[in-house]
């Protein structure tokens, strides 16, 4: 039974946004938790969603790579309280898990009630209970949150589902191409534009506190860097001066922007006080030096030289002083992301025309190709490093893709018109 | 009647030889400056302009001459201006060192392949290649600017190399001549 799931296709469409999703599975994770998540039952006012509760929690779960659920096609019971589960069936079917509950209105009418319990099919206990309750309209929001604490509560590690991801779209050609800077959630619903411009974008970068975007843009005729709060709408520039003004990246503490300057005669890395103003410059050599990146615990600012020839990844202390290199495989590594804990590093790795996303492991020095390719590119961690999300192309078309960080899952997301690229996950916000 | 004729036929021969004269651009140079906005609106019969005189901005529009060629190509992941690409840069030289009032941009492009920051930094060494060998050539560096746009601004969008090589560019943008 679950074999077929190894081989299935599932095709999400949401009502409120065109965007789909399709999930392919590169090979099964002969690890991957067995879970049914049951539909819950809709005791709440209509109209009920087209997409369920329990579709969103599926999805989300399998997107990690660490779940493996059971397709409701093949659930034969549906129980919706504990008491009328049938553990025996459970077990023949190899669930080791199920989440079941319901939906009901909210009191005060103004949102719903998400009633829940993860149970343990072979203690025949419940993990846990558990009441999110959502607005209205945020029953996409909910679920994520349903999925963040199933996964936390069996991984030990926070979930990344209720986040969002920041990404840029371009549309036409020549005169009437026109780009846009989204924010969507982390499966690619819900998209909302942030700025629009008929010059590029480029470069999104999210302040730790998920309030603000760093980007690139070329409205003023050159390249410039601008912080924009996604609520809001208000924005400052940061940058402007001549040549290249890119790459920004906040701090860990959101207190400074590492960013890519060339006013100096070509680019260099510069770290640039928030609060004052004042930058300092931190690269010092002829060649391309961009992309910066911090490590989690600033003590290092990781970015792409081509010092060596080719570009490749650097690091060099936040202090200062000679960088050192990072990268030893491969002709081309470039565009640095940091996991949440250090220990890798995602990059788009380039073997003559065919680049793909490679992770190193700090620790033990080894990389690991994860994705096909032939031009993938902008890779961008999940905030609790399970997933890395990157740009890829589909024929002619840019699209962005998920992938688990074992490389066993990958996720195509398909949004919207037009070609996406620069992908940026936004930190857990709380 | 015939004195009249006459004087009549001689202003006609008068007006037909000056006619025939053509104007030397280099003898009126306030004259070079005012046609300098509007190269193509003239209906004369003046000669065209000699397609090796790159200090006359009437061969901007004229296709036989190496001013009106405004894009120089370059090899994958490299800055070097090629060869057979020098004589343009030459003659743009040649024009902006004789016209204190020309102001340059030099647009620096690349191919789709790398990443975006690193390509902005790539199409500036492309736009910096044009730009030094013009000011060894005798333009001033007031007059010169150098934007990259990286990958994002390309002429084709197919994944092979006929329309990679298409991206790897400079284009002179003249924003004053």
């Amino acid at each position: 039974m679950q074999k077929i799931i190894f081989t299935l296709l599932f095709l999400f469409v949401s009502q409120l946004a065109q965007a789909k999703l399709e999930i392919e599975i590169i090979q099964g994770n002969a690890s991957a938790l067995p879970i049914a998540v049951i539909p819950m039952q809709w005791r709440a006012t209509d109209p009920r969603p087209q997409t369920g509760v329990a579709e969103v929690v599926s999805s989300d779960l399998y997107r990690s790579g660490l779940f493996d659920p059971m397709d409701e096609q093949d659930m034969v019971d549906r129980p919706v309280d504990a008491e009328s589960i049938r553990y025996g069936t459970w077990r023949l079917l190899k669930v080791d898990y199920l989440v079941i509950g319901h939906v009901k209105d909210a009191a005060g009418g103004n949102g719903y009630d998400i009633v829940y319990q993860l149970i343990d099919v072979h203690t025949q206990e419940a993990l846990f209970s558990q009441i999110t309750t959502v607005g209205l309209g945020d029953l996409r929001f909910g679920a994520h949150r349903v999925a963040d604490a199933i996964y936390e509560k069996l991984t030990g590690v926070a979930g990344a589902f209720s986040t969002r991801i920041a990404y840029i779209s371009s549309t036409g050609v020549g005169s009437d191409q026109n780009y846009q800077l989204f924010v969507a959630d982390a499966d690619g619903f819900n998209p909302q534009a942030v700025v629009g411009s008929p010059e590029p974008l480029l470069s999104p970068s999210w302040s730790p506190d998920g309030q603000s975007l760093a980007y690139v843009s070329f409205e003023k005729g050159n390249s410039a860097i601008y912080v924009q709060n996604v609520s809001t709408g208000q924005r400052e520039l940061v940058s402007s001066g001549k040549g290249i003004n890119g790459a920004p990246a906040f701090s860990p503490d959101g207190r400074y922007m590492a960013m890519t300057l060339s006013a100096s005669g070509n680019p260099e890395i510069y770290i640039r006080d928030l609060g004052t103003g004042q930058k300092r410059q931190l690269t010092q050599h002829w060649s391309i030096d961009t992309e910066p990146a911090w490590s989690p615990d600033s003590q290092w600012i990781y970015f792409t030289s081509d010092r060596g020839g080719k570009p490749q990844i650097y690091r060099v202390p936040l202090t200062g002083g000679n960088p050192s290199r990072v990268t030893l495989e491969g002709n081309y590594n470039a565009r640095a992301s940091i996991s949440p804990d250090g220990t890798r590093i995602a990059m788009a790795h380039g073997r003559g025309n065919e680049y793909r996303i490679a992770v190193l492991d700090t620790d033990t020095g080894r990389m690991r190709i994860l994705t096909p390719g032939t031009l993938d590119e902008s890779p961008s961690f999940a905030p609790n490093g399970s997933m890395i999300l990157y740009a890829t192309r589909e024929g002619q078309r840019g699209v962005l893709s998920a992938v688990s960080v074992d490389g066993n899952v990958r996720q195509r997301l398909i949004l919207a018109e037009g070609d996406v690229r620069e992908p940026a996950w936004s930190p857990v916000i709380r | 009647m015939n004195t009249t004729w006459r004087f009549l036929l001689a202003l006609v021969i008068a007006v037909s030889i000056s006619a025939c004269k053509t104007t030397e651009p280099a003898t009126d140079t306030t004259a070079t400056d005012t046609t300098d906005t509007k190269p193509t609106t003239e209906v004369t019969t003046a000669a065209a302009p000699d397609p090796r005189d790159y200090t006359d901005a009437r061969n901007f529009d004229n296709s036989e001459s190496l001013l009106s060629k405004r894009v120089i190509y370059f090899d994958f992941d490299k800055s070097e201006v090629k060869s057979e690409y020098r004589p343009i840069v030459a003659a743009h030289a040649a024009y902006i060192s004789a016209n204190g009032s020309a102001q340059v941009t030099l647009e620096g492009h690349t191919d789709e392949r790398g990443t975006r920051e690193y390509n902005l930094g790539l199409g500036e060494r492309r736009g910096n290649s044009v730009s030094g060998l013009l000011s060894a050539a005798g333009a001033m560096g007031s007059q010169l600017d150098v934007v990259s746009y990286g990958e994002e601004r390309p002429v084709c969008r197919v994944s092979d190399e006929s329309c990679w090589q298409q991206n790897r560019r400079v284009e002179i943008v003249y924003t004053a001549r």
